[in-house]
């Protein structure tokens, strides 16, 4: 193994003096991640929050017939303006995200003891729009069931009497889990982070060492080619953790900065995360190592290896897909894929929630059989004589 | 001494099966240098790989020191300096660390690489480039750090693969002194090339390879007497059948 450390620490050493590869394991690929996180996130929240406290602007067709229900909107902090001409199309063409019409018969239909009759129009594919409609409903609702209380009580009756069943909501939910959801595309950026800390490193230690000629003359040392792979991928996986590990610490910085608690959230990526997140990661990060170099051996040239590595980026997405699309329970052999087993894992982590240690030595021992093999095929491949000839 | 005999090697197979080396032997002694020549696509390179074990021939056997390279490839790759057709450095390692690199990888200790390496950047005249990252080095000056890299085990036999190639005159020149000077040391030299002046002046003996099979093998006077030409460069023509793909 002596072999193996001589070539660790030369790649070491050669790599940190590579500005485009220590700023794509220090910089980019850590911090990219967080900042865009981060931004997107403050963008959403603030916008939500400041719709949720500030006065709801409502265009209301027909107010004239509807003096009380217009007095009881103002009283919920909604502001009214008058109604557009076409309701329809303002809300088509997004003048406003939702209009009130209160047709003529209103007032005729109240009187009577009627169900009277409002329109809400809006389009409920405009996600923008949402908050707003809500809010009206709730205000809308609101105002129908104190009249229906009220009238009833003049009959004589209890209010109770229009409510054989009240629901209470029990959300079993924490802020840590309210967060998990929210957050779900975490574990996808530290994935994706070992890739991207890793990707520069494996194409220089195949394409890169025979398009620079330099692989024919390494070879000719008497040193086993499994050795020094051996140590070409333990420059890379160290890497890919390195890019890991900024990353967790970019997010843990990052999560301080979000309004997560406005939102009844709480995102805390302490060190018990970053022991067990780092520990599960490990595993995988050789396996990535192994597989890019796998790739990278096979490609002619850096070029064409960065064209397939870039590619090989988007297999990570795959498990995340799946786990937003169809959100089904962790089962535990899942743990036990590669990939999907680190997905479940820093999710469940992020939520807060435990990991029996059951399932993260499963996940743990399956990768890291899973990155051996890897190793075992890429070594194949490093043997070959088509290899090691530059041409 | 490196022996080699009767090396077969093909590439791919069924209609573009392609035969590189077709029943090659010959014989480098130390103390000599032996030069391998012949025109472009003759055979050389693939049968200098095959000596230090890059590749595998399809049958054959080469002994380096009584060492049989299919047996025990470590210990031949040990006892040969290697200066291959590629020999790309590591642009963002000073010379000496590239050197060090080698030798760390031969299994030698510190003190030991600091002593080869000084004794090297004197025999090739790089002390001012010795501390420099070879980014930006010249042809001469990588051939230089390529070679001082490779010997710095101190191997008794010495392959070196087109060494002039690509160096000026006076390069050129100065690698010729160097491999008398490896000569004198006792070492088996061998070496390929398709230039004849080269391989005239510096070889004690001279291995012709064409179409990957040896037509001579001789001093380079036997050669003379052999083909009846006074002249070296009628007498390789004579040997290979054309002069295509020779420089003289």
């Amino acid at each position: 193994m002596k072999s193996a450390l001589i070539v660790f620490l030369k790649e070491v050493r050669e790599n940190l003096r590579d500005k485009r590869t220590v700023i794509n394991t220090l910089i980019t690929g850590p911090l990219m991640g967080p900042l865009i996180f981060v931004m997107l996130i403050n963008t959403m929240v603030s916008r939500e929050l400041e719709k949720a406290e500030a006065p709801l602007k409502l265009p209301v067709i027909g107010a004239e017939h509807a003096p009380n229900l217009i007095e009881a909107l103002r009283q919920q902090r909604i502001e009214i303006q008058p109604g557009p001409a076409d309701a329809e199309r303002a809300v088509r063409e997004q003048d406003a995200d939702v209009v009130l019409r209160i047709p003529p018969r209103y007032a005729e239909s109240w009187n009577k003891g009627e169900a009277a009759q409002v329109e809400l129009v809006f389009d409920e594919s405009q996600r923008d729009a949402q908050s707003a409609v809500r809010r009206l409903q709730g205000a809308l609702e609101g105002y129908g069931q104190r009249t229906g209380a009220l009238r009833l009580l003049a009959r004589g009756l209890s209010p109770s009497v229009m409510k054989p069943v009240v629901v209470a909501e029990r959300d079993q939910s924490t802020p840590q889990s309210r967060s998990g959801q929210m957050f779900g595309i975490l574990p996808y950026f530290f994935i994706l982070g070992a890739l991207i800390g890793g990707m520069a490193l494996a194409i220089d230690t195949t394409a890169g060492e025979r398009e620079r000629q330099s692989l024919e003359p390494l070879l000719a040392n008497p040193v086993p080619r499994g050795q020094i792979l051996a140590g070409k991928l333990a420059t890379t996986t160290a890497f890919s953790m390195t890019t890991v590990l900024l990353s967790m610490l970019a997010f843990s910085i990052a999560s301080r900065f979000l309004p997560t608690d406005k939102l009844g959230m709480d995102l805390h990526i302490g060190l018990g995360f970053l022991a067990r997140g780092l520990f599960v990661m490990l595993p995988l990060a050789a396996l990535l190592a192994g597989l890019q170099t796998m790739v990278a051996a096979f490609a002619k040239s850096y070029r064409e290896a960065q064209t397939w590595l870039g590619l090989l980026t988007f297999v990570p997405a795959i498990p995340t897909m799946l786990l937003t699309v169809l959100p089904f329970k962790p089962l535990p052999w899942m743990y036990a894929v590669p990939l999907m087993g680190q997905q479940i894992a820093l999710t469940r982590f992020l939520r807060g929630e435990v990991v029996n240690s059951d399932a993260l030595v499963l996940c743990f021992v399956c990768t890291t059989l899973a990155a051996l093999a890897a190793y075992f095929v890429t070594a194949r491949i490093y043997r070959s004589e088509r290899l090691a000839i530059s041409a | 001494m490196i022996e080699v005999k009767d090396l077969h090697k093909t590439f791919g197979s069924g209609t573009k099966k392609v035969v590189a080396v077709d029943g090659v032997s010959f014989t480098a002694r130390d103390g000599e240098i032996t030069g391998l020549l012949g025109p472009n696509g003759a055979g050389k390179t693939t049968t200098l790989r095959c000596l230090y074990t890059l590749m595998q021939p399809n049958s054959g056997q080469v002994l380096v020191d009584g060492i049989d390279a299919a047996a025990d490839p470590l210990a031949v790759r040990r006892s040969l300096g290697v200066l291959p057709d590629a020999r790309g450095l590591y642009k963002r390692l000073t010379a000496r660390e590239n050197i060090a690199y080698f030798g760390q990888l031969h299994g030698l200790d510190d003190a030991t690489i600091r002593m080869r390496s000084d004794a090297a950047i004197r025999a090739l005249e790089m002390d001012d480039i010795a501390d420099r990252r070879t980014e930006g080095f010249s042809q001469g000056q990588r051939v230089k750090t390529a070679i001082a890299r490779a010997l710095v085990h101190d191997p008794k036999n010495v392959i070196l693969d087109e060494p002039t190639n690509g160096l000026d005159v006076m390069a050129t020149r100065a690698m010729r002194a160097f491999l008398k000077q490896l000569k004198n040391e006792g070492r088996c030299v061998l070496f390929s090339s398709h230039i004849m002046q080269e391989v005239a002046a510096l070889c004690d003996r001279i291995v012709v390879i064409a179409h990957g099979r040896v037509v001579a093998d001789e001093s380079p006077d036997a050669l003379r007497a052999q083909t009846g030409e006074a002249n070296l460069e009628d007498a390789f023509v004579k040997l290979i059948g054309t002069d295509e793909g020779l420089a003289a």
